[in-house]
C-alpha cells in the first residue's frame, strides 16, 4: 500500500444513534488502480463508499485524498446499487452533469451521446429513462457517472440485479476507465467479480476492518479467518 | 291583482310539483337560448371571471411553486413551523379570507387609501391568498418526494441549493402545473370571498359564482342555469387537462 | 404605417377617450331598489346624459348606510327615514333627497290561512298572523324593508319570536323567493313584489296602510369627511334623478300595466 501519496482513512467513524455502523477505520488505499471493498451484507461496504464519496455525516475522523483539494467531491462520481434516474431522457440524464458545468445544451448532449455508445448503450438517447431495462438503467449511471472524466469513481454493487451480459458490459468500461488511470473503488459482495477485478482488497465485518491485501495475494492466502471462511462461501456470524 | 283559487289538499300539491318541475323547464330553456345566442351579458361575466381566476392562479404560483420547492429542498430550524402554518393557511374559510381583504381595504381600514374595495384587484388579492397556500402545499408534497428521490444523485453531482430547485422546478413541472390547476379551480368556483370583497356589481365585479348567487336568489333559474352550466364546462376543462397531462406524464414527451 | 398597426392605435386612442370620459360612480342601494328592476331603466340614461358609470352595491339599507359611513361608497339610496336621519346627524352625509315613493305590501298564500285580506289595518293583519302561527319570513338583515316590518310588530304590541317567524338575513328578491318555497307570509315593497318572477302560490293579499308609505331618498356621502368622494359627480347624479327626465322614466316604468313608484322629488 505504500508508494504514490495514497487515499489515507483516518479513524473513520460513523454512528447513528450511538449504534456503531462503520469504523473506526485506519488504512491508506493506494492512489491508482482498482480496490474492491468485500465483505457480507450489512458489513458497512455501503458506508465506507459513501463515507469516501462525503454523502455520509462522519461521527469521527478523516479522508485525506492524494490531490489534497480538501474538497473530496471535486472530481468524484458515486455509481448507486440502485441507479437514480431523472425524470428526463436518457439523453438528458447522461448529460445533466456538463449541464450543472454550464456546457450549453447541444453540445452536453452531444457528449453523452458519445458516452453512451461508450458503455453499450445503444438507440435509447431521446427515450424517458424511466423505460430502460435494469442493465442500460446502470449503463446510462455509469455514462453520467463517466462524463465528466472524475479522477475517482465509486461504486455500490453496480451489478448487483444485473445479468451476465450486462455484467460483463459494464467490467469492460471499468478496465477501460482503469487503464485511463481513473482511480476505481468499488464494493461488491460477488466473490467471482472481485477476483475478476481487484488490484487491491479491503475486506470488512460488522463495520470493522479485517484484513487488507493485494489482490492476488488476498485471494490465494487470506490472512484472517473471516476472509478465508467468506472466501469459502460460508455465512459469517 | 286576481287572486289563483285555493286548491285543496293532494291536488294542491301535485300542482304545485308540476309548478316546479316547469319552472326548472322553463330554467333549463331560457339557458340554453342565452348560450346559443352568446348572450353579452353572460360573456361579459364569464370573461370577469375568468379574468380574475386567472390572474390569481398566475400571481400564487410564481409565489407558491418556488416557495414550496425551496421549503422541500431545504433545512432550517423553522421549517416545521412554516408547514404547520401552510397546512393551516389551505383550511382557511374562503369567506373569512374575504372578510378579513375587506376590513383592510375599507376606506375606513388601514389600506383605504388605495381605494381596492369592490374592484377586480380586491378580488384578485383575496383569491391569491385562498389558492396559494393550496399550490404552495401541493409543490412542496410534490417536490419532497422528487427531492427523496434524487437527494444523493444531485448531492453527489456537487449541485449548488439553486441547481438543485431548477431540476427539481423542470422535472416536476407536470405535478407542478396540476397542482396551478387545482388552485384554479379553487378559484373559479369560490363565491365567498370575491362576493364579500367585489361587492358583485354589475358590469363591473360580478362573477359567474356571485352571478349564479345573486339569480338564484331572484329567483330567475334561466341565466342562474347559463351561468352554471359555463362554470361546469370550465371545471370539466380544467379536470381534462389534468387528466391528459398525467397520461403525458408516462410517455415523457415535453 | 401597415394598416393593421394603424387601425390598432386609433381603436386604442378610442377606447382610451371613453374610458377617460365615463365616471365611476359607487351609489349603494336597497335590495328592494335593485330588484325593482329600474335601475335597468335609469342607469343606461344616466351614463347616456352626464356620462357617469353608476356602479351599483346591491345591499339592505342598514349595510349601505354602514358603507357610506365608511366612505366605501360615494352616495347611498335607501328608505328608512329614522336611520338616515340617525346617520346624517352623526355627520355621514352631507343631506337628504328626496326621490321617489311606493308602498310596502303584505304578500302571503293564496289561502291566506291567516284572513288578513280582510282585516281593518296593517297591524291588525300582523296580529292574525301570530294568532295562527302562520309562517312568515322577515328579511332580518337590518334593511328598510325590515325596519318597516318593526315598526309594524312595534306597533302591534308583539315580538314575533317562534317556529313560524324566520328571520332569512337576504335581501328582497332572495326572501320572496324564500317565502315562495315555504308558502309563508312576507312584508315586501310593492315594485319588487311586482317584478318578482317566482310567484308560485304567493299573492298580495293587503296593502294600503298609512303605515307602510315607503320613501326612497338619496344621501351623498360627506366630502369633508372623506376628501375622496366624488363630490361633483354625486352632485351631477343628484340634479339628474331630481330632474324631469327622471320623472318621466320612474313614472313610466311600469310592470303588468302599473307603474312602480310615484316621483316626489322637489327640483333643485
Amino acid at each position: 500500500m505504500v508508494g504514490a501519496p495514497g487515499i489515507r482513512i483516518e479513524a473513520l467513524a460513523i454512528r447513528r444513534g450511538g449504534v456503531p455502523i462503520l469504523g473506526p477505520l485506519t488504512l491508506t488505499l493506494a492512489a491508482t488502480g482498482l480496490t474492491v471493498i468485500m465483505g457480507p451484507n450489512g458489513s458497512g461496504k455501503t458506508s465506507l463508499l459513501r463515507a469516501l464519496h462525503g454523502l455520509e455525516r462522519l461521527s469521527g475522523g478523516a479522508v485525506h485524498w492524494p490531490d489534497g483539494t480538501g474538497d473530496p467531491n471535486a472530481r468524484q462520481a458515486l455509481v448507486f446499487q440502485t441507479p437514480i434516474l431523472m425524470r428526463r431522457s436518457v439523453a438528458d440524464n447522461i448529460a445533466y452533469p456538463l449541464r450543472l458545468d454550464g456546457v450549453p445544451l447541444a453540445e452536453a448532449r452531444a457528449r453523452a451521446e458519445a458516452m453512451a455508445a461508450e458503455v453499450g448503450l445503444r438507440g435509447a438517447m431521446a427515450r424517458p429513462a424511466q423505460v430502460l431495462s435494469g442493465g442500460e438503467r446502470q449503463k446510462m449511471a455509469l455514462a453520467r457517472a463517466l462524463i465528466r472524466a472524475p479522477g475517482v469513481l465509486l461504486l455500490d454493487e453496480p451489478c448487483a440485479n444485473l445479468d451476465g451480459r450486462s455484467t460483463t458490459d459494464i467490467e469492460v468500461v471499468l478496465h477501460r476507465a482503469r487503464a485511463r488511470g481513473t482511480r476505481i473503488i468499488l464494493a461488491t459482495h460477488d466473490i467471482a467479480q472481485a477476483r475478476r477485478l481487484a488490484d487491491d482488497v479491503v475486506f470488512l465485518h460488522h463495520g470493522q476492518l479485517i484484513e487488507v491485501g493485494a489482490g492476488a495475494a488476498f485471494f490465494a492466502q487470506p490472512l484472517s479467518p473471516e476472509a478465508t471462511a467468506y472466501l469459502k462461501g460460508e455465512l459469517l456470524p | 291583482m286576481p287572486l289563483e283559487p285555493a286548491a285543496t289538499g293532494r291536488r294542491r300539491d301535485r300542482g304545485m310539483g308540476r309548478a316546479a318541475m316547469n319552472e326548472i323547464l322553463q330554467g333549463l330553456a331560457q339557458a340554453a337560448q342565452l348560450l346559443a345566442g352568446l348572450d353579452a351579458d353572460l360573456i361579459e361575466i364569464t370573461l370577469l371571471s375568468l379574468r380574475v381566476s386567472v390572474t390569481a392562479t398566475l400571481v400564487s404560483a410564481l409565489i407558491a411553486l418556488p416557495l414550496g420547492a425551496w421549503l422541500a429542498v431545504s433545512r432550517f430550524r423553522a421549517r416545521r413551523v412554516v408547514i404547520v402554518v401552510l397546512n393551516a393557511l389551505m383550511g382557511l374559510p374562503p369567506v373569512v379570507v374575504g372578510l378579513v381583504v375587506y376590513v383592510i381595504f375599507s376606506r375606513a381600514g388601514p389600506l383605504g387609501v388605495l381605494g381596492l374595495l369592490f374592484t377586480p384587484t380586491a378580488m384578485v388579492i383575496a383569491q391569491v391568498i385562498i389558492v396559494a397556500p393550496i399550490i404552495a402545499s401541493i409543490a412542496h408534497q410534490t417536490i419532497r418526494d422528487l427531492w427523496a428521490d434524487y437527494h444523493d444523485l444531485l448531492i453527489s453531482l456537487n449541485a449548488t441549493r439553486a441547481q438543485r430547485i431548477k431540476a427539481l422546478l423542470w422535472d416536476g413541472r407536470r405535478a407542478l402545473i396540476t397542482a396551478a390547476l387545482a388552485g384554479f379551480g379553487r378559484a373559479i368556483g369560490e363565491v365567498g370571498a370575491i362576493m364579500v370583497v367585489g361587492g358583485n356589481i354589475d358590469h363591473a365585479t360580478r362573477a359567474l359564482t356571485t352571478a349564479i348567487a345573486l339569480e338564484t336568489g331572484k329567483g330567475d333559474f334561466g341565466m342562474a342555469l347559463a351561468l352554471g352550466f359555463i362554470l361546469i364546462a370550465l371545471a370539466v376543462a380544467v379536470n381534462l387537462a389534468v387528466h391528459l397531462l398525467s397520461r403525458t406524464e408516462r410517455s415523457s414527451r415535453w | 404605417m401597415k394598416l393593421p398597426q394603424s387601425l390598432a392605435m386609433a381603436a386604442t386612442g378610442l377606447w382610451l377617450a371613453v374610458a377617460a370620459q365615463a365616471e365611476d360612480l359607487k351609489l349603494a342601494v336597497t335590495t328592494s331598489f335593485a330588484n325593482s328592476g329600474l335601475a335597468e331603466v335609469l342607469l343606461p340614461a344616466i351614463l347616456a346624459d352626464t356620462g357617469i358609470n353608476v356602479q351599483l352595491l346591491v345591499v339592505g339599507t342598514g349595510q349601505a348606510l354602514k358603507l357610506g359611513e365608511a366612505g366605501d361608497v360615494d352616495a347611498v339610496l335607501v328608505h328608512a327615514r329614522a336611520a338616515e336621519e340617525a346617520w346624517l346627524a352623526a355627520g355621514n352625509g352631507t343631506h337628504r333627497r328626496e326621490i321617489m315613493y311606493n308602498d310596502f305590501v303584505l304578500v302571503g298564500p293564496s289561502g291566506d290561512p291567516a284572513a288578513i285580506k280582510a282585516a281593518p289595518t296593517a297591524v291588525a293583519a300582523m296580529q292574525a298572523i301570530v294568532a295562527t302561527e302562520a309562517p312568515f319570513v322577515s328579511r332580518g338583515d337590518d334593511s328598510g324593508t325590515h325596519k318597516a316590518e318593526l315598526a309594524l310588530w312595534q306597533k302591534a304590541g308583539i315580538r314575533p319570536a317562534g317556529d313560524w317567524y324566520r328571520a332569512v338575513g337576504q335581501g328582497m328578491g332572495a326572501a320572496l323567493n324564500t317565502a315562495a318555497g315555504m308558502n309563508a307570509y312576507i312584508l315586501s315593497d310593492r315594485a319588487s313584489w311586482l317584478n318578482f318572477g317566482n310567484k308560485a302560490d304567493l299573492a298580495l293579499l293587503f296593502a294600503g296602510d298609512t303605515m307602510m308609505f315607503n320613501q326612497y331618498a338619496y344621501l351623498p356621502v360627506n366630502p369633508v369627511k372623506y376628501p375622496h368622494v366624488k363630490a361633483d359627480a354625486v352632485a351631477t347624479l343628484e340634479a339628474w334623478l331630481t330632474s324631469d327626465k327622471a320623472r318621466a322614466l320612474i313614472e313610466g316604468y311600469k310592470v303588468a300595466g302599473e307603474p312602480l313608484f310615484v316621483f316626489n322629488a322637489q327640483p333643485m
